[in-house]
């Protein structure tokens, strides 16, 4: 008896939705938006605001945020999405999945989207060690957004424990041996009970190994995404030296090192030297209840590190209109100020040089001088590898990374395997 | 009724499960039987008929090699361990012990909980250093180990979990046997004076074959289809390690996109699973007693 005119009103309700709705979506341009997250942290909830603010300054444009995991399901969900005829508009996935993306003939440039001086002035505003994974073959596929390096971090009060100085950390190779020797700790029974250095090398080992490559002077592909390098005598002598890390100075862990447990094994005062990414900034800080800091990588005949993380790319299954709505979007979601904000509440490194001039950015870099780490060390990175086909290149480098890293195979032999798979993989490639 | 209505009436009764079966069974079966023989669609270009081109790639491909090896050794090391200790708990539970149904309860938790969240749990058990096990292992002074990082210990890190998670699964068929057997004959054997081991022996376990071959079935099934665990804890490393066969699949078919290669892997573990039931109905059946 009492429900029915409660039931009624909801009925009413939804007529009243339904009669308007089509006339709100006549004016308004939807952008269906997929975004991974990668690290810890609320990002869910920053993203969820950009777009809300981004609505009140642009009634016009819809954009509707949705979180889609690990960056490796995200690519799987909207390459699943575009096979069924529903891709979303845009989306933020890896910078390495560029190739993947165009091969598929998923997403399109944004050339055909700049046109004024202001665009172009906006685009040219990136690091460009950031647009190397984001252009090719003359073209701009994507734009930086959570963008990441790996860094080092280091425990200070052990430092202080084993007589170096605390504030300095090793700046070269052999520096990097050299402190990690006394750093290692063992007990009366030879059991290391603290390592000097830990690298980790579960899931994405070839990311961190690419580190070491750039600093002994060589890369791992080519810009053109058709050829890889993994058998040249820098990039054996680079996983050479990792290996003696473990298996010669035995500073290292044996095995493969997990990449989520690597932080925590850096709070429980485990190892006092990890390497890991800049996104982890936030989780060092909040959790580690010793002095630490955050360093470039050392350098063997040059400093160097891998970018990562995502790009926004634009989906080529979409109107005109959407795409200009999505470009508007970038657009604003990238401006010096929301890149620095962006930065500062996840750990990313804001993406362009003017987002580290703004006030709030400088505020943050002089209280916590660890975030800019990432920005110098910037000059000296390079292009994460990524080509054609590249889930199943990396893998091949993957497997023989940890083929060296558990034992079974040499240097030279496992990266001349590595290299013989992705050649008969790329080979397509290459007419 | 005529006998055309009767025939209609009878289809219409089939229609719901059959129209199910055919969308989501029959129809990826032979879809994938059919695509397994077509190249990868990519881009621009479209899919066409190789032949047996990726029956050719299968045949030469270390990983697909591996991973069958892999899920050769998980099955054999997870099946037979987690029967035997799903009858051990069966029998210890079924007996009129204090706290019998908190212990039951422990058994079957497990079963519960979401695989995910088992691996995460195991993920730091088996950390090195101040992992769980490190600590009690290291409480008897033994040294530090890699189990998940190590290729000599993954696959069998991996086959605890699985018999940690089955074992209580299982455990629950043989106790609704055990439960409606009749105790006259423990009776009549103690009558006789026999021994416990061989009652068991002569009498338990001939009752309980045909839960045995039901749980077995399962089993199998489960050693080739259970991959969720590997996603969180290993993803197929350290080298290929610890990659079982379906979890090889899932990375041609969804991290490489080579959906045609991945349709050849499936007619293979398809083929494998197929051949599998067969020998344990046709070989296993004759000797199962039942009531």
């Amino acid at each position: 008896m009492f429900r029915r005119p409660i039931r009624n009103c909801f009925a009413a309700l939804a007529s009243a939705a339904l009669l308007i709705a089509p006339s709100l979506s006549a004016a308004q341009t939807e952008v269906s938006f997929y975004y991974p997250v990668a690290v810890g942290g609320p990002i869910t909830k920053i993203i969820d605001s950009l777009a809300t603010e981004f609505a009140k300054e642009n009634p016009k444009i819809k954009v509707t945020p949705i979180y889609s995991g690990s960056y490796q399901d995200s690519l799987t969900k909207a390459l699943t999405a575009m096979k069924s005829g529903e891709p979303p508009v845009t989306s933020i996935l890896s910078a390495t999945d560029m190739y993947t993306l165009i091969d598929e003939g998923a997403i399109v440039p944004f050339d055909e989207l700049i046109k004024t001086p202001e665009d172009r002035a906006w685009l040219n505003s990136f690091y460009p060690g950031f647009m190397e994974n984001s252009q090719t073959s003359g073209k701009t596929w994507g734009i930086p957004f959570q963008r990441s390096l790996t860094v080092m971090f280091w425990n200070k009060e052990m430092f202080k424990e084993a007589g170096l100085d605390p504030n300095r950390p090793p700046s070269t190779w052999r520096e990097l041996v050299e402190y990690a020797q006394k750093l290692t700790k063992r007990d009366a029974s030879g059991r290391v009970t603290q390592w000097g250095i830990q690298i980790p090398s579960s899931g994405f080992p070839y990311w961190l190994f690419q580190g070491l490559v750039i600093q002994n002077g060589a890369q791992l592909m080519n810009s053109a995404g058709t050829q890889t390098f993994f058998d040249k005598q820098e990039v054996v002598a680079a996983l050479q030296f990792w290996l003696d890390l473990v298996n010669k100075h035995k500073v290292h862990p044996e095995g493969i090192v997990e990449w989520g447990t690597t932080p925590k094994d850096f709070f429980e005062r485990k190892v006092a030297m990890i390497w890991t990414t800049t996104g982890n900034l936030t989780n060092v800080k909040n959790n580690a209840k010793f002095d630490f800091g955050v360093a470039m990588l050392p350098a063997g005949k040059q400093r160097g590190s891998a970018t990562g993380g995502g790009n926004f790319y634009i989906f080529a299954k979409s109107t005109p209109a959407q795409r200009e709505a999505a470009f508007k979007f970038i657009r604003w979601v990238t401006s010096p100020e929301r890149a620095a904000q962006w930065g500062i509440d996840t750990g990313y490194v804001a993406v362009r040089a003017d987002a580290w001039d703004t006030p709030v950015m400088k505020k943050y870099v002089e209280a916590f001088p660890g975030a800019a780490v990432a920005r110098d060390q910037l000059k000296f990175a390079k292009a994460e590898l990524s080509t054609h086909d590249n889930q199943r290149v990396t893998k091949a480098l993957n497997d023989g990374l940890q083929a060296a890293l558990t034992g079974t195979k040499s240097a030279e032999q496992a990266l001349k395997d590595a290299q013989v798979q992705s050649e008969r993989i790329l080979r397509t490639y290459r007419r | 009724m005529t006998r055309t209505a009767q025939w209609l009436y009878a289809w219409l009764l089939l229609l719901p499960a059959m129209a199910l079966l055919v969308l989501f069974t029959h129809y990826p079966a032979v879809a994938t039987f059919w695509q397994s023989f077509m190249s990868t669609p990519k881009g621009s270009r479209a899919s066409v008929f190789v032949g047996a081109d990726n029956y050719e790639q299968l045949v030469t491909d270390e990983v697909f090699w591996q991973s069958l090896s892999n899920n050769f050794w998980y099955a054999l090391g997870t099946i037979p361990t987690s029967i035997v200790i799903a009858i051990l708990m069966a029998i210890w539970v079924n007996e009129r012990i204090a706290g019998r149904g908190l212990l039951r309860l422990a058994y079957f938790t497990p079963t519960i909980l979401p695989m995910i969240a088992v691996a995460n749990i195991w993920l730091f058990f088996y950390t090195p250093e101040y992992g769980l096990l490190e600590q009690v292992l290291g409480a008897f002074g033994a040294g530090s180990h890699n189990w998940l990082g190590s290729k000599s210990t993954a696959l069998g890190a991996l086959m605890v979990v699985t018999v940690w998670k089955e074992a209580g699964f299982f455990m629950i068929f043989y106790l609704a046997a055990l439960q409606s057997m009749s105790p006259h004959l423990a009776e009549a054997a103690a009558i006789e004076g026999a021994s416990r081991w061989y009652f068991f022996r002569r009498v338990t376990f001939p009752l309980l074959m045909p839960t045995t071959l039901f749980v077995l079935v399962n089993a199998v099934i489960n050693a080739f289809r259970l991959v969720d665990h590997i996603f969180v804890m290993t993803r197929g490393g350290p080298d290929n390690a610890t990659a079982l066969l379906l979890y090889y699949i899932y990375d041609v078919g969804f991290r490489f996109w080579d959906t045609a290669y991945a349709a050849a892997l499936t007619v293979a573990l398809l083929t494998i699973l197929g051949l599998l039931a067969l020998a344990q109905f046709l070989f296993l059946e004759r000797r199962v007693h039942y009531q």
